[in-house]
């Protein structure tokens, strides 16, 4: 896979990179991925709050096509917060705002215009706790196809099978398919969610510590399916979990968080960003090197 | 201390014997003033004072203004639980709700005054015009406004413990409000609305004064069909005019029918509220 | 797309992403759910709103006129002189029996379940059902309970159809609903607080006086107030224990009585005499409105108990 070269190519030369808060704007020789692919997500300044209260801030940065990258940090550092701002999810609080911008392709989705269901359909989401609905496997993997108006049993029968070999559940679950999804193991589980992302066909999958339910066997499945997934998704994703951090992504972000003076309250903001070897072997910033040396969190 | 309190517990149990044996020894004192003469269960109409006990005039009367009320509380209910649950703010919410509460609080009585005084003669005379200004559409409505913040309360409760991660992850493929709505939540809420459902059919069967006021007959009629236009007897309706005046003697098989009514009535509504029950659980169980 | 330069790459782009995400489709459903949302709410609100325009527009030039006077008068024949004096002292007696009988009974019986019983044991479950499916018996069935067990066994003691009478059937009435109302605030305390109790050596009922007991207290105080405005609202077992309309002693415990929902169900049902000023149905207008205030009052302190205590409860 060529994936899996380029990224030991980023170990080869990883410490020579030039400075990642500004990735690829002046790409190195040589790094083919990270000079074509395209800038998925371009997050500029910023922050969420809910009411007066800043839950994360100064947010700036890039994701690009066909890589993983991860967020990291410490509880209540704001990074599952600003997750969900790359599809709106956070629209469903009502005390929820945003400030600055995230574009998308170009496109701010914050922008009255945009038509966050459509928003959704693009860019889909793996949550923490695996969230089958109480249907059967099949409805739950059909569940996207047919808010499309996919409606011919054939067609169905055909998203489906896809979707689950494409998140490797499918030997599993081929014959029984007729059974509650709440069936399954949780590991199978988190699967079946991630079946039922892809079956809609997004460009995006963010996913929200999509193994902290998970014994380390699901957790590796759900890792290696990342790694297979990453030629045809953007995939963003936040972790507790360093080592997986390390394992899977080709870049993160680390986040902190620092008290306010005024109200004794923590807002989250974005420390370093980078390349995930340079983060872990040499990062820029101290809070960074204590957090992923373990002194720290 | 305990056995004060265990006490407590216990005669919770004996009034439910109590209400068992009160009505069973009164049902069977009705069967024996009648003789076993069950012809008399099923003769035209209710005439208690000819001893006609026709079962079917008051069945088919709690029947149909139990189904009227359903009518009227089932989409007024239902609405009002989604409405809150999934669509009002917050702050809409904390307005709304405790005004539905109020209306939980109205006496079944001023109801009944209700009906009498303005939904039997403005609404329901003058857009259908039935024979009798008091009749079982005008009582099926008034008993339906009594019966709405039950349906309400419980699916409003079924509904909000459908967990929020079901609702993200109908989102999180680009559905819309409405279809996680309809898709997702009010399925996943289904043996809650069922119950709630259930509980209040029993509670509109059990419904007694707007019944008594405004059905119609004063304590004896004929059977007069299916029309809910008509006027109609319900189960609760004639016991309570089973008792009659304040002067009435007690015994007599026109009197006594009362226990025997009051058997079926308890038997229909436990077994509903039994039944109920069990659904209420099993959406626990579920989350 | 290894062709295009990335930011050429990144402008095609950007224009089929944004056509697509901001694509205007007319949310058809999702509107007309809204619609049938608002509606059902609307009716809801107006059938409350329609009830007490009535009451209050029936009953007003009765009031206006007569005042207190209404209030405190007996009632009667004639519908110029009545009063409901005798009815309210029937439901105030309903309301203090279901206070010192029901109350102390189903929070008994609400300690008992909680803290004390074992939840398995087959005899307590089968107490749970059991008040469960009391809490669903139609009141009228209460009446015929009532009738035989207070105004026929324990005549000596109430008096046959009395006030004590109809107020003990509204207290076995109200009693699931305390129970349960009662259980569900004593299992909202957490189970930190005993274990608090029990480790300075206090014993299981000096745990439950000083710690779960005022803990549980707003909540059980709710439920309290809820079941008395059940309580005084209704009236089809009254009818069945025999409540009367007609000539009465004022204010016996013992005697006959009536009370404020049986003076509305008359009332509405006579007709106006001639020569009078005021209809039956306003009287029962005016009746219905200090019934209603009453009951709004007890129910408005439950919403105010409960909120105050879940504010309480989500600020720790």
């Amino acid at each position: 896979m060529s994936n899996v070269s380029d990224r030991i190519g980023f170990l080869e030369r990883g410490l020579d990179m030039s400075d990642a808060l500004k990735p690829a704007v002046h790409p190195t020789a040589g790094e083919t991925s990270e000079r074509t692919a395209e800038v998925v997500f371009d997050l500029q300044q910023l922050s969420v709050l809910y009411g007066d209260f800043r839950a994360v801030r100064d947010g700036t940065l890039q994701i690009r096509d066909q890589q993983i990258t991860a967020f990291i940090g410490p509880s209540g550092c704001g990074k599952t917060t600003m997750l969900r701002c790359f599809n709106r999810m956070n629209d469903f609080i009502p005390t929820a705002r945003v400030e600055g911008k995230v574009l998308y392709h170009g496109v701010d989705l914050y922008d009255p215009a945009v038509n966050s269901t459509e928003v959704r359909r693009r860019i889909g989401m793996v949550f923490q706790k695996p969230n089958p609905f109480p249907k059967s496997i099949y409805d739950n993997v059909a569940y996207g196809p047919r808010l499309l108006g996919v409606k011919k049993r054939s067609q169905l029968d055909e998203v489906v099978e896809r979707s689950l070999q494409g998140a490797a559940l499918w030997d599993e679950v081929k014959d029984r398919l007729k059974e509650s999804g709440l069936g399954l193991s949780g590991g199978q589980q988190q699967r079946l969610c991630i079946a039922r992302a892809i079956a809609v066909e997004p460009d995006v999958i963010l996913m929200d510590e999509p193994c902290s339910a998970l014994d380390p066997i699901a957790t590796g499945r759900i890792e290696e399916l990342m790694a297979e997934m990453k030629t045809d998704y953007t995939i963003v994703i936040v972790t507790h979990n360093m080592q997986q951090a390390a394992r899977v992504s080709d870049r993160t972000a680390f986040f902190t968080t620092e008290i306010n003076p005024d109200s004794d309250r923590r807002t989250g903001i974005l420390v370093e960003y980078d390349r995930t070897d340079k983060i872990f072997s040499n990062p820029a910033d101290q809070r960074t090197e204590d957090y992923v040396t373990g002194r720290f969190g | 201390m305990r056995l004060l309190f265990q006490g407590a517990a216990i005669t919770t149990m004996v009034i439910s014997a109590l209400i068992f044996f009160v009505l069973a020894r009164g049902a069977i004192s009705f069967l024996v003033q009648i003789d076993w003469d069950l012809s008399k269960l099923s003769d035209t109409g209710w005439f208690p004072r000819r001893e006609r006990f026709d079962l079917r005039t008051i069945i088919v009367g709690s029947v149909i203004m139990g189904s009227v009320a359903m009518l009227v509380a089932v989409p007024l209910g239902l609405g009002v639980a989604v409405y809150l649950s999934e669509y009002a703010r917050p702050g809409v919410r904390r307005v709304l709700k405790p005004i539905i509460e109020v209306l939980a609080g109205v006496p079944s009585v001023i109801v009944g005054y209700f009906v009498l005084r303005f939904i039997a003669p403005d609404l329901v005379a003058n857009i259908f015009q039935p024979t009798n200004v008091r009749n079982m559409l005008a009582a099926g409505i008034g008993i339906g406004i009594l019966v709405i913040p039950i349906m309400a309360s419980i699916s409003e409760d079924a509904l909000r413990a459908v967990p929020d991660a079901l609702r993200e992850a109908s989102y999180g493929v680009g559905a819309r409000k409405v279809t996680t709505v309809t898709k997702v939540v009010i399925p996943g809420a289904i043996s809650g609305l069922v119950a709630a459902f259930i509980i209040a059919t029993s509670r509109a069967i059990g419904e007694t004064m707007v019944a008594t006021m405004a059905g119609g007959f004063d304590g004896s009629g004929p059977f007069t069909g299916y029309s809910p236009l008509e006027s109609g007897l319900t189960m609760t309706a004639a016991m309570t005019n089973a008792v009659g005046g304040t002067d009435q003697d007690v015994g007599g098989a026109s009197f006594e029918v009362l226990y025997f009514v009051g058997m079926l009535l308890f038997l229909i509504t436990i077994t509903l509220n039994v039944f109920g029950d069990r659904l209420v659980k099993r959406i626990r169980h579920r989350y | 797309m290894a062709l295009m330069t990335p930011s050429r790459a990144g402008e095609a782009a950007a224009e089929t992403v944004r056509a697509g995400i901001t694509k205007k489709d007319r949310d058809v459903a999702g509107i007309a759910m809204l619609i049938g949302l608002l509606l059902a709410m609307i009716l809801t609100l107006l059938a409350l709103f329609a009830l007490l325009a009535q009451v209050v527009s029936e009953s007003a030039s009765l009031l206006s006129a007569r005042g207190l006077d209404f209030v405190t008068s007996p009632i009667g024949s004639d519908p110029d002189k009545i009063g409901i004096w005798s009815g309210l002292f029937g439901t105030i007696v309903i309301g203090v029996m279901v206070l010192v009988v029901a109350i102390p009974m189903g929070v008994a019986a609400a300690i008992y379940l909680e803290e004390y019983a074992h939840h398995e044991s087959r005899l307590n479950r089968m107490i749970m059902v059991n008040i469960r499916n009391l809490a669903g018996v139609p009141a009228v069935i209460y009446g015929v309970l009532g009738f035989i067990i207070f105004t026929q066994w324990l005549s000596p003691i109430t008096g046959g159809k009395s006030a004590i009478a109809a107020g003990l059937t509204m207290a076995v009435l109200v009693l699931p609903i305390v129970v349960i109302t009662s259980m569900e605030a004593i299992r909202a305390v957490p189970s930190g607080l005993r274990d608090a109790g029990y480790g300075v050596g206090a014993s299981r009922w000096e745990t439950i006086r000083d710690h779960v007991l005022p803990y549980a207290a707003p909540g059980i105080l709710t439920g309290t107030v809820l079941s008395i405005a059940r309580a005084l609202g209704e009236a089809a077992p009254l009818i069945i224990i025999g409540a009367v309309t007609g000539l009465l002693p004022e204010t016996s415990l013992t005697g006959f009585f009536s009370a404020v929902p049986i003076l509305i169900f008359q009332w509405t049902g006579r007709s106006q005499p001639p020569n009078s000023e005021f209809a039956f149905t306003e009287s029962a207008a005016a009746a219905g409105l200090v019934l209603l205030i009453i009951v709004f009052f007890f129910n408005a302190a439950a919403i105010y108990l409960r909120n105050r205590f879940e504010r309480k409860r989500s600020g720790q």
